[in-house]
């Protein structure tokens, strides 16, 4: 079972650290989506298995699952959910002003590379 | 009583932050709950950092439960110095974000989101178990993508959305990190962590203590780790910058410290590269501050290469050390805030903040030319100025551990920082601008208003007061250092505790 949950949490990551590295902003949401799931499964992976602990509980603490684990995944789903939703919202206004989601040049990179090719455009041929 | 000083400088901010958005209608009223927040938290943190001293360390737990299943608060002298000093730099940057024409009168967010941050940072310094530092940096990290992109243009929606991913990232790798130590471990209470990871095999706790390095690296802003910075830093508000800068990445700072020596035993710590990361970190930071010629950028570098400074110090583990990195964050925070505060004053007064673009105002605001003179002179270490102290600590600590190498970088970054601040002062305060600004700089007065150039004079003043009498400060941060490297046994909960109904071993 643990094997199962380790490989699900490996697979989770890589593919989101995959979508993470595109271009696209929709692409890069999905992806911090499932690395924050591959986080979440880790948790679960991290915890004794058991009988529940309220529902049976009442047999004293041996055999009894850990239940610390499952209530910090389930904050740390929480605090994801927020952000991932406020990410949203930044990507829609992306769109609203650029009608486009892709993430922009970073200014000082073409900053830089005009400055070694004075003349040319940003296709980075060298001008003479 | 006691409890109560460790819980007022995050549970009021927090309140006053859902306050403040009932009261959202009028400025006014929002105004007067946060500046009412803000003075109490840091009446407490200062009456905490008295009691502290005096007293010893003490904890609170929540509702009572026991440390392994409650969550508990520890105040102890490194926590309380770092709290007073944030609690008051937060301060005199929200009245100067009253003061500005600016952020915080356009969007009725504000305050609530500045009010917030402010509570994650207090908690983040108070919080005696790994998880609820997760949730304090949550709440932080949330609020300042809020202020970060809270105007909505197209350059802060561009920049804000990298550093929002990156702190998603960042998170995400420290829960998963969390996730890995409590397999190891079975605990998320720090105390309890150090004791348990001692029993373990010398090179898991050392991958450990790397990984958890790296997460508090991205917040802080270490060597590889630190291009986000410079880059989205600069799009904010003056004040949301000035907070950002000064504050945000020394918590980052703390929670390293924190964690790699109350977490990790000795045989973890991973010092020498920890001391690579730092050489390289004050070296490139500012090379990269010499390439630049805007001043916000100029400052944002800087940034990166300070935290190398502080870097160093937690790599000696050593008393000396650590007391170090403790007083150079402390310096940082609050001279870096009265920099960024000032840049503010130039871009309101010059209306631009490239070095090409404004000029003279060392005759035309006399005032501002000070107020950034101090602090510069203080980032580059001139004596009897803290940055001289701070930086004259780190590399005593530094020699007195023969780490020369690493000692010898961090001489060459200061004489690079004394360069960088001189292109300021040259290109902003004596030479004339070569061209106009980018739009009509205010003619309101010669100064700034008064609610901005108070608070940042009263930050230059606090920063004076760190240089010139700065010792007694010095002795209650060399005790903290004390503290923390004596194993934090004496704020501890009981070894029995530890075993109880849901300390599971793996």
């Amino acid at each position: 079972m643990s094997v199962l949950l380790a490989l699900c949490a490996a697979v989770l990551a890589g593919l989101g650290t995959y979508l993470l590295l595109q271009r696209a902003l929709s692409r890069i949401i999905v992806g911090i989506a499932l690395l924050s799931h591959a986080a979440s499964v880790l948790w679960i992976a991290a915890g004794r298995r058991g009988r529940p602990p309220i529902l049976e509980g009442t047999g004293g603490g041996s055999g009894v699952s850990d239940p610390l684990p499952q209530a910090l995944a389930l904050t740390a789903i929480v605090i994801t959910f927020g952000v991932t939703a406020f990410l949203l919202a930044l990507a829609h206004r992306s769109w609203e002003l650029t009608d486009d989601d892709e993430v922009e040049h970073d200014l000082a990179d073409l900053d830089i590379r005009l400055r070694r090719s004075p003349g040319s455009s940003d296709d980075g041929q060298e001008a003479t | 009583m006691n409890a109560a000083l460790a819980v007022v400088p995050f549970l009021v901010p927090l309140l006053a932050a859902g306050i403040s958005m009932l009261v959202g209608r009028s400025r006014a009223a929002q105004r007067t709950v946060s500046l009412l927040a803000l003075t109490g938290a840091t009446a407490a943190s200062i009456a905490l950092l008295v009691t502290v001293d005096q007293q010893g360390p003490f904890e609170v737990r929540s509702g009572g439960w026991a440390p392994p299943l409650g969550i508990v608060l520890v105040a102890d002298r490194l926590a309380a110095v770092m709290l007073a000093v944030s609690t008051i730099t937060l301060l005199a940057v929200l009245v100067y974000a009253i003061g500005q024409p600016g952020a915080e009168r356009r969007h009725v967010g504000f305050q609530s989101a500045y009010l917030v941050m402010s509570a994650g940072v207090a908690l983040s310094f108070l919080t005696g178990d790994l998880f609820t530092l997760f949730v304090a940096f949550e709440m932080m990290l949330t609020a300042s993508y809020v202020l970060i992109t809270l105007g909505g243009r197209r350059d802060q929606v561009r920049t804000g959305m990298s550093y929002v991913v990156i702190g998603l990232v960042a998170s995400v790798a420290f829960i998963i990190t969390l996730a890995l130590l409590y397999t190891a471990a079975g605990t998320v209470n720090m105390v309890d962590l150090g004791r348990r990871l001692a029993l373990l095999d010398p090179g898991l706790q050392q991958a450990l203590a790397v990984l958890l390095f790296l997460v508090f690296g991205i917040k802080a802003a270490v060597f590889p780790l630190f291009f986000w910075l410079p880059d989205s830093y600069p799009t904010a508000p003056a004040p949301v910058t000035a907070i950002f800068a000064g504050l945000l990445t020394k918590v980052g700072i703390y929670a390293l410290i924190r964690t790699q020596v109350t977490v990790f035993p000795e045989s973890a710590r991973p010092g020498p590269f920890i001391m690579v990361i730092a050489g390289l970190t004050m070296v490139v930071g500012v090379l990269g501050a010499v390439a630049q010629n805007d001043v916000k950028r100029i400052l944002s570098f800087h940034i990166v290469s300070q935290i190398g400074y502080m870097v160093l110090g937690l790599g000696l583990f050593t008393v000396a050390g650590i007391a170090a990195a403790v007083y150079f964050a402390v310096h940082q925070i609050v001279v870096k805030t009265a920099l960024f505060l000032t840049g503010g004053l130039v871009e309101h007064l010059g209306g631009s903040s490239r070095l090409s673009r404004v000029g003279n105002l060392a005759s035309t605001a006399p005032v501002v030319a000070v107020l950034f003179l101090v602090p510069a002179l203080s980032l580059a270490g001139i004596p009897p100025l803290s940055g001289f102290v701070a930086k004259f600590a780190v590399l005593d600590a530094g020699a007195r551990s023969s780490a020369w190498a690493v000692t010898a970088a961090a001489v060459a970054a200061a004489f690079l920082t004394l360069f960088s601040m001189v292109k300021i002062w040259v290109g902003v305060f004596w030479s004339p601008a070569e061209r106009p600004p980018d739009r009509v700089p205010s003619r309101d007065r010669r100064n700034g208003p008064l609610l901005m150039t108070v608070p940042t004079a009263a930050l230059v003043v606090l920063s004076l007061g760190l240089g010139l009498a700065g010792g007694p400060l010095y002795d209650v941060i060399e005790r903290a250092a004390t503290d923390l490297l004596s194993s934090g046994a004496t704020t501890g909960p009981a070894p029995a505790a530890a075993t109880g109904v849901a300390g599971s071993a793996p």
